[in-house]
């Protein structure tokens, strides 16, 4: 054993975080720490890191000379140091003068024991890829001769090939003898890479052993504390609506070429593919953010008056009573577009239509604070008052409010990228209800996603997109996660 | 490739101005005299002493608005010493460790006291202009003649060193700080705090101990620059330097520098002294009042860091 906590507990003011986490890391483990998101395991990888010490609760090293390494779920590099330079951050081993070529070559050699010698140590961390990013930071541990490694949710900005690769770099770290803490959402993934694992409720440690001794749906019950039927709602399929947008050979350079399709009153429309395959780009066009250089929009095609056929940016965002369809526009970016972390709830959630809690421009906060609180309990959003600044927030609660705010703008088209990434199964579940509650209201919804289950098991159809152009939406019975895939990577 | 086209873009803004006044006199001979050239030298050292902390300061990802008061307040304690008869290096000395102690002070009230740089040094604005009227009683200190009035003259009495000693003085505080930025722990630490000051903390980097330092180093070449002020003035003048912080922070951003952290260099800040110095020369050449000046150094600092994220822009795509 390595490393061993008991009873650590830990309070904010009158918010408990921690109230008795116990944890045993062997070395050369990998740890799952499951829980959903506000049940502490942020506080309990600060704690482990030592970025916050605990109130009460003991934390035994059983290795004197072991150090910790945090990878974080929002990658932490300087952008404008070198590759090199980042490795070696905080380690540097000599005391004053940089010895460029010694640590050049430290960091190449890194590189090359994970078989990515092909990045060179003297780039610009900020000109890599997030999943080579990633690899730098593993690196960053290994060099400062890290014997715990904390990852949280490092997979949330990867795609699957990626994924692999991070996980082989994980099993090669495991051989060291290195102990890993791995924090993730997804069960499938847990369950591949991972030996043992805890699961963390109200800031416990509930329920921890061998993963091969526990079946999914109890795990899930420990998470959340009672258990679940299923993880998608169920509802009647939709009857063919009026016909809400209709685009045609949209082009976006550089990444979006050719997108065609239909969207109706009371759709779910699922955008599959790959990161980076322009999905982002296509959403980012409708909602006039970025360029548009051919194709047309048209809102309600059938009214004559409503139809767009220009270029250059579009303005989406109609006042409220104009002919044409209003959009709603959910970011898959949460903490750099999505929200004003700093502002509350309340101010989040009516930002964009500040007008219906205002009289003659003046804000009626008691009407805003009601508003809030509406959205709060449709989407179970746990904080003790509107007026919680979203930045206090776990990261499920905060994407409620993100979804919260497009339910008080109330558009006719909703635009929701990645709506339910890196959030805990209870979030998912509570956010695929508003969506298909949404779509029974008669709105039009367009939801790009990378999980293929959230994909099948929520949209009516689904087009893929492909380097750019985007298939043909066919109903989402008659995909497959297999085709949906081989689509996505042009192999159909 | 990259970087040597961003290290060179204000290189060319000084050609560029150096030429168009050159053209603008109808007098290039004289415009690029070396007797002109002393002159803008010499008007340079000040702010160029002072812009060498600043490039620090605003890599680390801060800002400092007291530099004006703080060269006011080392300027007058270097009269004061020498009036009470200290000889001129304890009196430099003096001023220098007055400087670090000031952006001592700052450092801490931005780490200690979580007190944000701009407010921070806002401040230290007003206390350290107090702070200099109130060891100057007032009034202009007179200083007996020293050496040190030599530093910063246009004519050096030595003709083989062809500029002020404060120039040369300069010249070497720059490579030296160049070295210090590029080769050294403490440089690239500097420069890991601009860029992610989470990660610097995440890695294990003190980041305020290393906030402090930069503020007090930084400190120290303020008060050289107060020094370089007194022996310009031959007195210490309580009242003198008034805004050259926005001065120095306009060198350090004309040179590439980015208020957001990160980016910047010694010699693009030396080059932003220098092309400020040149319009200011160029534009007294021509005659032009004072209000012409003033407008246009404006203007320039406004291009040039649009020119600058023109640049940046292009080559994310």
């Amino acid at each position: 054993m390595i490393l061993e906590l008991r009873g650590v507990a830990k309070r904010f003011g009158a918010t408990v975080a921690l109230d008795g986490v116990d944890l045993a890391l062997d070395a050369g483990e990998v740890h799952a720490l499951i829980g959903e998101n506000g049940a502490g395991k942020s506080t309990l990888l600060n704690i482990l890191s030592g970025l916050l010490a605990p109130d009460s609760g003991t934390i035994a090293w059983h290795d004197d000379a072991a150090r910790i390494a945090y990878i974080h779920q929002e990658l932490a590099l300087c952008p404008h140091l070198s590759v090199a330079e980042n490795i070696v951050l905080g380690a540097e081993g000599s005391r004053f003068l940089l010895r460029r070529d010694a640590l050049e070559a430290r960091a190449a050699h890194l590189l090359a024991d994970f078989g990515r010698g092909e990045i060179d140590p003297r780039t610009r961390a900020g000109a890599l890829s997030l999943a080579d990013q990633q690899v730098v930071e593993i690196c960053r541990a290994l060099a400062a001769d890290a014997r715990v490694i904390l990852m949280d949710e490092p997979t949330s900005s990867l795609q699957r090939a990626n994924v692999e690769r991070l996980f082989r770099l994980i099993r090669q770290l495991r051989e060291r003898g290195i102990a890993i803490v791995y924090v993730s959402h997804f069960l499938e993934e847990v369950r591949e890479i991972a030996d043992r694992y805890t699961v963390l409720r109200d800031g416990r440690s509930v329920r921890s052993g061998d993963l091969n001794d526990v079946r999914d749906d109890e795990l899930i019950a420990a998470m959340i504390g009672r258990a679940v039927d299923n993880a998608f709602p169920q509802r009647a399929a939709v009857a063919g609506g009026d016909v809400v947008l209709r685009v045609d050979h949209l082009a976006s350079p550089p990444r979006l070429h050719d997108a065609t399709f239909e969207l109706k009153r009371g759709e779910i429309l699922g955008i599959a593919g790959l990161i980076g395959s322009g999905r982002t780009d296509l959403v980012r066009a409708l909602f006039g953010l970025q360029r548009v250089t051919a194709g047309t929009i048209a809102c309600h095609p059938e009214r004559s008056e409503g139809s767009l056929a220009r270029t250059g940016f579009l303005a989406a965002y109609p006042a409220r009573n104009d002919t044409r369809a209003t959009f709603g526009y959910l970011s898959e970016d949460r903490k750099g577009e999505g929200l004003a972390l700093p502002m509350s709830i309340a101010d989040n959630v009516t930002l964009s239509r500040l007008g219906a809690v205002a009289h003659r421009g003046w804000i009626d906060r008691r009407r805003q604070d009601d508003a809030a609180m509406n959205i709060m309990q449709r989407l179970r959003i746990k904080a003790p008052h509107p007026r919680t600044r979203v930045a206090k927030l776990s990261g499920g609660n905060q994407q409620k409010v993100a979804v919260g705010r497009l339910l008080h703008h109330d558009p006719d088209v909703l635009l929701l990228d990645e709506p339910a990434r890196g959030v805990d199964v209870g979030a998912k579940r509570d956010i695929y209800e508003e969506i298909v509650r949404l779509a029974c209201a008669g709105k039009a919804i367009l939801m790009v996603s990378s999980y293929l289950p959230e994909l099948l098991g929520v949209c009516d159809r689904i087009a893929v997109m492909t380097r750019g152009r985007l298939s043909p939406a066919r109903p989402a019975g008659e995909w497959t996660p297999d085709s949906i895939m081989e689509t996505a990577i042009g192999a159909a | 490739m990259k970087r040597l086209a961003a290290a060179l873009a204000p290189l060319l803004g000084l050609a560029f101005v150096v030429i168009l006044f050159a053209v603008l006199t109808g007098a290039p001979e004289r415009y690029l005299s070396a007797t002109n050239l002393r002159v803008v030298f010499a008007q340079t050292v000040i702010v160029a002493i002072g812009a060498l902390g600043m490039t620090m300061i605003i890599i680390s990802g801060g800002i400092d608005l007291s530099v004006g008061s703080v060269i006011a307040l080392t300027s007058v304690i270097a009269a004061v010493a020498l009036r009470a008869g200290w000889t001129p290096l304890a009196a430099i000395v003096a001023a220098v460790v007055a400087g670090g102690i000031v952006g001592t002070i700052n450092g801490v009230a931005i780490t200690a006291l979580r007190v944000v740089p701009f407010i921070a040094t806002l401040g230290m604005l007003g206390i350290a202009r107090g702070a200099a009227k109130w060891v100057a009683d007032q009034q202009t200190v007179n200083a007996p003649a020293t050496w040190i009035n030599e530093l910063a003259v246009t004519f050096p009495s030595r003709q083989w060193m062809l500029f002020a000693p404060g120039v040369w003085l300069t010249v070497i505080l720059a490579a030296a700080m160049t070295l210090v930025l590029r080769n050294t722990i403490f440089g690239r630490r500097v420069f890991a705090l601009g860029s992610n000051e989470a990660a610097a903390r995440a890695v294990g980097i003190r980041t305020d101990r290393l906030k402090i330092w930069i503020y007090g180093i930084a400190g120290l070449f303020f008060g050289l620059a107060g020094v370089a002020q007194m022996s310009r003035l031959r007195q210490g003048d309580p009242t003198v330097a008034v805004g050259v912080e926005l001065d120095v922070i306009a060198a350090v951003v004309i040179g590439g520098g980015s208020l957001s952290g990160g980016e910047g260099s010694v010699a693009g800040a030396m080059i932003g002294a220098l092309v400020m110095a040149f319009l200011r020369n160029g534009c007294q050449q021509m005659g032009w009042p004072n209000y012409v000046q003033e407008i246009i150094i404006g203007a320039v600092i406004v291009v040039a860091v649009a020119a600058d994220r023109y640049q940046a822009a292009r080559h994310e795509r």
